[in-house]
């Protein structure tokens, strides 16, 4: 059995997902319990800054891959060379990110290395030097306890904001420069472009979530969401009725079929709370419902309610709050 | 082209799920086909419509998972396998898909393998991308349309759906993807269908069928179990209710009450 903890940084273009920080404090925590030490993997294209930022948070090591071929995430060239990263040093835990990339560099390392991944997980402790992890299961309705004792090397992906951020720290890493395995004529998968999305904060990421449902009648009903949301620096959320309706597009539904969001204040404007819906915001920490029924499921798991018209109440709130922000 | 979806036999989403006796339970919710599988079997179905060929679909688990093949054949899909095994309950992603990936091995000639993004019960969404690894096939994640298929040329091209936004790529066939809600609208059976898929024979496979390694199927080989199962807490108290002579005065309180709990 290796030795150390591993940490996949996910970025985009260069900007480190929040995730990837919260990563690095979760193996932190490990590592000392386990008296051994962090290494930090960044892959990609121009990472200079990246890995500047990440040195100010780890002290011990940064293996870093920095070429053409890894510009975007792929998961043939990334995968190929975290698999052989861990032949050459047997790391004993490996953390990443349960974001879209650090899903499949998980899934492609399970079948590479032969062993299975737990994903998603929403707490890891140190149990006598054992490994215990809890994760959501059946759209966070149930958690699962679960024991790694038995998987070599313990590859766990951690679900975006269940930890909190890393602390900075003294002292220089070492950095480890190492070179692609994979040529670009190799990979099977080109990427053509991107388009942004719509909004500036990922919602998965975001410390404040402003969501819509069926109350708010149509897309013009969503003004007074974004309003709020704009004064809140908040992301724009929705129920699946609103998006199924075609008020808003499908990457703001949040929801069994859509995204888990857990962010700090969450607040459901005309969204009556089906357990789908639930299924995907429950873990919010502060939840405020606002709605003109008092009997709808959400009145159940909010902590704040406000029994009114969403257009009566919003445009209220968030003068108040502006008026609040402005002092 | 013959292509193929794997699905999964689901409780339905708005099952409320317990523990009883030590083991998840969903009372008598019914069971469907996993809600983002549904997505899958309409995208193979429209690439049928376009290119012609058959539609294969495939599921691993107890007898009654029949019951989703039978859905997805009642959709327009012509051909359903079971995988069939007692043990097979407590395969965890990575086994899964290796079992799943030998058994696309067997068959004839798939260019596409469909998934939805994730099943509703584990949720690991990890499937998908070990089963295209496993095969040594091109894997596509989280994808949300479909923008081209070059049946000649061995070559897909498509968007994902990213944190960021969409990402456009391509690459080679035969591939496996995992699709997105917004891929599609899936479509109803219809009564010819479902008369259909009443009267159609499923192929039931068994792991001995498959001729798996040794070592995919014994117990300590890097698998997981979950060891506990617990149920969350349930929040005693209903929403603290705000209230006040104006919308002005419950405004001011809901800020107020934020601010104290130091959320904005």
């Amino acid at each position: 059995m290796g030795s150390g903890v591993w940490v996949y940084i996910d970025h985009f273009k260069g900007n480190g997902l929040a995730a990837s920080w919260e990563a690095i404090s979760v193996a932190k925590s490990v590592a000392s319990q386990l008296d051994t030490s962090v290494t930090v993997l960044v892959f990609g294209h121009q990472t200079d800054e990246l890995v500047s930022e990440v040195a100010t948070y780890v002290s011990d090591t940064i293996i870093v891959c920095d070429d053409h071929t890894m510009e975007d995430f792929r998961i043939e060239p990334y995968g190929a060379l975290a698999a052989k990263l861990y032949q050459n040093y047997k790391p004993h835990i490996i953390l990443l990110p349960a974001t879209t990339r650090g899903r499949d560099l998980s899934a492609f390392l399970s079948i590479d290395l032969g062993v299975a991944v737990v994903a998603d997980c929403t707490d890891v402790n140190i149990e006598e030097g054992c490994t215990q992890v809890t994760r959501p299961v059946y759209a966070g309705k149930l958690n699962a306890r679960i024991s790694l004792d038995n998987l070599h090397p313990q590859i766990i992906s951690l679900r975006p904001r269940a930890f909190p951020k890393v602390g900075e720290c003294d002292g220089m890493a070492e950095i480890i420069e190492v070179e692609p395995v994979m040529t670009e004529s190799d990979i099977m998968v080109k990427v053509l472009d991107y388009t942004a999305a719509d909004y500036d904060v990922s919602l998965v990421d975001a410390n404040i979530v402003v969501s819509g449902g069926r109350g708010v009648g149509g897309p013009d009903g969503f003004d007074p969401v974004r309003e709020l949301a704009s004064v809140l620096g908040a992301s724009v959320g929705a129920s699946r009725a609103a998006v199924d309706s075609g008020w808003i597009p499908y990457d703001h539904q949040v929801g069994q079929t859509g995204k888990t969001v857990s962010p700090d204040l969450y607040i459901a404007c005309g969204i009556s709370g089906a357990i789908q819906h639930q299924a995907g915001m429950r873990t919010s920490k502060i939840i405020v419902a606002i709605n003109k029924d008092v009997e709808a499921p959400i009145m159940k798991l909010a902590h704040y309610g406000v029994v009114a018209d969403l257009f009566d109440f919003l445009p209220i709130f968030t003068a108040e709050l502006k008026s609040r922000f402005e002092k | 082209m013959h292509n193929l979806v794997c699905i999964k036999h689901t409780p339905d989403s708005a099952a409320t799920m317990f523990v009883e006796n030590g083991l998840v339970s969903w009372g008598d919710a019914p069971m469907v086909v996993n809600p983002w599988d549904e997505y899958a079997i309409e995208e193979a179905l429209r690439a049928k419509d376009k290119f012609g060929g058959s539609v294969t679909v495939l599921t691993m688990g107890p007898e009654s998972s029949k019951e989703a093949l039978k859905t997805a054949i009642a959709m327009g899909c012509d051909h359903g396998i079971l995988i069939s095994e007692e043990s097979m309950e407590s395969y965890d992603a990575r086994i899964t898909s290796l079992v799943i990936a030998r058994a696309i091995e067997k068959l004839d000639n798939v260019q596409i393998v469909f998934f939805g993004k994730q099943a509703i019960d584990g949720d690991t969404g990890l499937v998908p991308m070990s089963v295209a690894h496993g095969l040594g096939w091109t894997g596509f994640s989280y994808v949300a349309e479909l923008s081209g298929i070059d049946v000649e040329n061995a070559h897909i091209s498509l968007v994902r759906l990213l944190e960021e936004g969409k990402q456009s790529c391509s690459g080679k066939l035969p591939a496996v993807i995992s699709v997105v809600k917004e891929i599609n609208e899936p479509r109803y059976p219809s009564f010819v269908g479902i008369r259909k898929a009443s009267k159609a024979e499923v192929e039931v496979l068994t792991l001995d069928d498959l001729e798996l390694d040794d070592k995919i199927t014994s117990d300590n080989n890097g698998s997981l179990t979950w060891s506990e199962i617990q149920e969350i807490p349930r929040k005693s108290t209903d929403a603290e209710l705000l209230d006040g002579p104006n919308m002005n005065s419950i405004a001011a309180q809901l800020v107020e009450k934020l601010v104290e709990d130091k959320v904005i």
